[in-house]
């Protein structure tokens, strides 16, 4: 195998790579359309009474909609897990530091 | 020229000669996003603690404009699509599609900046400006940094539709364009912690 038919043959490969990493574009709107709806649950939330729901709603709805972005649209779930690593980490650190903080200055206390 | 020395000048020579064996672009992207979980995440506590601290000017309940920021919100969110597919059409080697996606991502991208600038313009006719109380402070803190963001990522969006354009990126440019795809993705994601915790959840 020559040289240049080699390196054509590896950087097909990293594409085909690159395919396996995502989803199809059909797949990526379904996210889409699924985040769409629950932003549409959320913002619902303004306008009807959800009673003793309200809070945590708006919290789980927050939470899927950031992991299912990080995870699908940012290809987190296919990827390398030392990225999962890098983010993951400041996303703990940083939470855990300002949970504590607030706890600190009482904001659950409320 | 050696296989190794022609599969480099390929790519850039990252991602495959790294001691990982992965782009030490995209290990710094992560990292350097794994950071600004603790800058916004300062912000958003600053702003929780001081939301209730009005000893003048409006309260949060009276300036927050829902069916707005909800309208603003939503085209965030979908410009997180356009750029998933722009990196889609990077990778396809699609050159057409991947400068009308980002086009379209900066375009989105703008609207959304352009409503915050019309919200804060808004707020401050009513009487909220940036040292009438703590509330207004760490909001425009806030929320202004990550309207800082969102303008840093159109520059760098349309950016990289002018260098497509030229054809001068080195090495791989579907990466270039996932890396700064990333960077998108995650003033979404932020932007949907502010929507909640701001706007969605009263004071």
């Amino acid at each position: 195998m020559t040289a240049a038919t080699e390196t054509h043959t590896e950087h097909d490969h990293s594409h085909d790579d690159h395919a396996q990493h995502g989803m199809s574009n059909a797949g990526y709107i379904r996210i889409a359309i699924i985040l769409a709806a629950m932003t549409a649950l959320e913002v619902s939330t303004y306008y009807v009474d959800f009673g003793a729901l309200f809070l945590p709603v708006l919290l789980v709805l927050m939470v899927v909609k950031f992991f299912v972005v990080v995870s699908y649209f940012m290809h987190l779930k296919f990827d390398n897990k030392l990225f999962s690593f890098c983010f993951y980490a400041g996303l703990f650190l940083a939470v855990m530091v300002y949970v504590i903080a607030l706890a600190t200055f009482k904001f659950f206390a409320a | 020229m050696s296989d190794v020395a022609v599969h480099e000048a390929d790519h850039g020579t990252q991602g495959h000669t790294t001691t990982t064996g992965l782009s030490n672009n995209k290990v710094g992207m992560w990292l350097f996003l794994g950071s600004e979980c603790l800058l916004f995440g300062g912000l958003i506590s600053t702003y929780m603690l001081y939301r209730g601290r009005v000893s003048a000017g409006p309260r949060p309940g009276n300036v927050f404009d829902i069916p707005f920021t909800s309208v603003s919100s939503f085209i965030l969110l979908m410009s997180s699509l356009t750029m998933v597919l722009a990196v889609s059409a990077a990778q396809n080697r699609d050159d057409r599609g991947t400068t009308l996606w980002l086009s379209v991502t900066a375009l989105l991208g703008a609207t959304f900046v352009g409503g915050q600038v019309y919200e804060f313009t808004a707020m401050y006719n009513e009487g909220l400006g940036f040292t009438t109380s703590l509330f207004g402070s760490s909001f425009y803190t806030l929320t202004g940094f990550h309207g800082v963001h969102v303008t840093v990522g159109i520059i760098m969006l349309m950016s990289l539709v002018g260098i497509i354009k030229r054809s001068t990126i080195p090495g791989d440019k579907a990466e270039v364009v996932e890396l700064i795809g990333l960077y998108w993705h995650f003033v979404d994601v932020i932007w949907i912690v502010i929507f909640t915790l701001v706007y969605l959840i009263p004071a």
